[in-house]
């Protein structure tokens, strides 16, 4: 498969990852070579293979529902690019803005 | 008129569930706390340290699956849904992408007497995200502040079907949602506090037709009644834009509360790619069928169940309905049935004299001191002829505000009615010999004349004469003269 530097935009894009035109062409060149080695594997008949998730044959790990509080506000806070007090200091988030109210998924 | 259009909806519900702790880490859950308290290494997205499931909050999905009529998937995954911003921690939201928690369930409700399913496409648990803070004016402030105390709690979102085809079908889904969910003890179900949280999407269609115009996402709409005003606000704007023959622009629009309006916040166009893929840190979750059969063995008699009981006892629907709104009030009645036998009387008496005082003290059912079988003893007591029934509605307030036993607060007070012949048979004649005009009314035949010498007794009496019998005692006396 190969990686176009319009690939590379996008996917920097979303990374909120600011790349230098000669540095997307290195990657573009490197993420088609890896792609291009992973394709190896479709020489395999995977066909009576069940479809993996995880690398580790485990499955329902828990957690028992008890509180065990860590109180590491301070700690936190102090490698924060910036605070207000008690509160992460973040760039204005316009109201009606995304997510401003709703909590959790944005789109559904 | 007939309508033009016809308005197809589906909505995205979000519950907060009622655990302890978070969905992966020991950090409380419990609403409010100093800001940036309640976090840890893991909800915080810090390096080197590993979510941990909780257990109860997939027992608590499970049992909203099961309520909500869903089958209960037997392999899941948890998913990272991948976007920045602000008030998400790790750059990513654990989800249930591929595989939610349930699928095909439904809610039944009542519209206009009428019986309508609303199906749910799924259920499927995930990760709150923390809160954002804006004080004064934001253009002001220049920025915002993010308390992540909520960020990591457990939710589950219930999304629906587009079986939704006016505002108030909207809000009685909802309200009988959080009935059920409520029933089952799996959140607290506050809209104001935003531990169920709704969004809409709206579109319209030609009316009769199958084809769709574009949608729009409805959000923040904090009560029930928000959600309807949004709605019915969201149906009218896109039809007003469709009749000018324009297009309804597939967007995020904003509730606005104090106006009553909604507004665009950003463009579906733009839409994230969210590039989901299973959490190498979560290991696969499989709910084997034995632990999904505890589970629904611990489900209470749900409402719609519970209705129809009611209705057996020969309640009419409307006291079957208000009194199986609320778990709480439900519980009651079956309890103060069990030390009396009349439905009826005991369902009036609770939609009557309990709610009414309860509303006006602001109170819930679990915060009222009377004792479910105190009221049953109570109306025994009013049947049995001890206190009439107006006495009783005396008792009973006093009840409310003490939560002493009614045998107590009519010994005390001296409140047992009369019953007695021969004291009420010497009041008679008092009151006749006092009352000539009134005998001599009824003597030309004024049968109003009896129940004016009835009210003389009870007077004299203080209301606790057995009305009964002083009224046969006077008739009696009247004819003899």
């Amino acid at each position: 498969m190969k990686i176009t530097v319009k690939d590379v935009n996008y996917v920097s894009r979303l990374a909120l990852l600011g790349l230098e035109e000669e540095e997307k062409e290195k990657i573009a060149r490197e993420l088609s070579s890896i792609l291009e080695y992973m394709e190896t594997m479709g020489e395999l008949d995977t066909g009576g293979v069940e479809p993996t998730a995880h690398v580790l044959p485990n499955k329902n790990v828990f957690r028992k529902d008890e509180v065990r509080p860590a109180d590491i506000r301070e700690e936190a806070l102090a490698i924060a690019p910036r605070r207000e007090g008690s509160y992460y200091k973040v760039p204005p988030i316009l109201e009606g803005e995304q997510g401003t109210e709703g909590g959790a998924d944005r789109e559904g | 008129m007939k309508a033009e259009f016809e308005p197809v909806m589906g909505l995205e519900i979000h519950v907060e569930l009622r655990t302890q702790t978070k969905l992966f880490c020991g950090c409380s859950t419990a609403f409010g706390g100093e800001p940036n308290t309640r976090v840890c290494p893991v909800c915080l997205g810090l390096p080197g340290h590993r979510p941990l499931l909780n257990r109860k909050a997939v027992e608590f999905a499970t049992k909203a699956a099961l309520a909500l009529n869903c089958r209960v998937a037997s392999h899941t995954t948890f998913d990272r849904k991948n976007y920045f911003y602000c008030d998400l921690p790790k750059g990513y939201q654990i989800s249930q992408f591929f595989y939610p928690m349930g699928t095909d369930g439904y809610v039944d409700i009542q519209i206009d007497g009428r019986d309508r399913r609303i199906g749910l496409r799924q259920i499927h648990l995930e990760e709150d995200t923390g809160k954002l803070l804006h004080s004064g004016s934001i253009v002001e402030a220049g920025f915002s502040r993010v308390d992540f105390n909520r960020a990591g709690v457990p939710l589950i979102e219930i999304v629906t079907q587009p079986d939704i085809r006016s505002a108030e079908e909207a809000k009685l889904f909802l309200q009988k949602l959080r009935s059920i969910l409520l029933y089952t003890g799996i959140s607290d179900c506050k809209m104001e506090e935003g531990s169920m949280r709704c969004d809409a999407n709206v579109s319209l269609r030609p009316a009769g037709s199958r084809e769709l115009f574009n949608k729009a996402e409805l959000k923040n709409m904090n009560s029930f009644r928000s959600v309807q005003r949004g709605i019915e606000y969201e149906i009218r704007r896109q039809g007003k834009v469709l009749k000018k023959g324009g297009g309804v622009i597939p967007e995020t629009r904003h509730f606005d509360e104090a106006k009553g309006t909604t507004r665009a916040m950003r463009s579906k166009f733009a839409a994230a790619d969210y590039r989901c893929f299973p959490d190498p840190n979560v290991p696969p979750l499989e709910v084997a069928e034995e632990w999904v059969e505890e589970i629904r063995e611990t489900l209470p008699e749900l409402p719609d169940a519970r209705y129809h009981r009611f209705l057996g006892l020969g309640l009419p629907a409307y006291d079957a309905e208000v009194l199986t709104a609320g778990k709480e009030l439900a519980d009651y009645f079956d309890a103060a049935l069990a030390h009396y036998s009349n439905p009826k009387t005991l369902s009036n008496w609770l939609m009557g004299d309990f709610l009414g005082l309860l509303n006006a003290a602001n109170l819930e059912v679990s915060q009222c001191k009377v004792a479910p079988q105190d009221l049953g003893r109570l109306l025994r007591l009013m049947d049995e002829g001890t206190i009439s029934g107006k006495i009783a509605k005396e008792v009973f307030a006093d009840m409310f505000a003490t939560g002493k036993e009614p045998q107590t607060l009519i010994q005390e007070k001296g409140l047992t009615q009369i019953s007695d012949a021969g004291e009420l048979e010497k009041l008679a004649e008092e009151v006749l010999s006092k009352n000539p005009v009134s005998v001599s009314d009824f003597k030309k035949g004024k049968e109003k004349a009896l129940g004016f010498l009835v009210g003389q007794i009870m007077k004299a009496t203080r209301g606790k004469a057995n009305p009964q019998l002083a009224n046969e005692i006077l008739r009696r006396k009247l004819q003899e003269l």
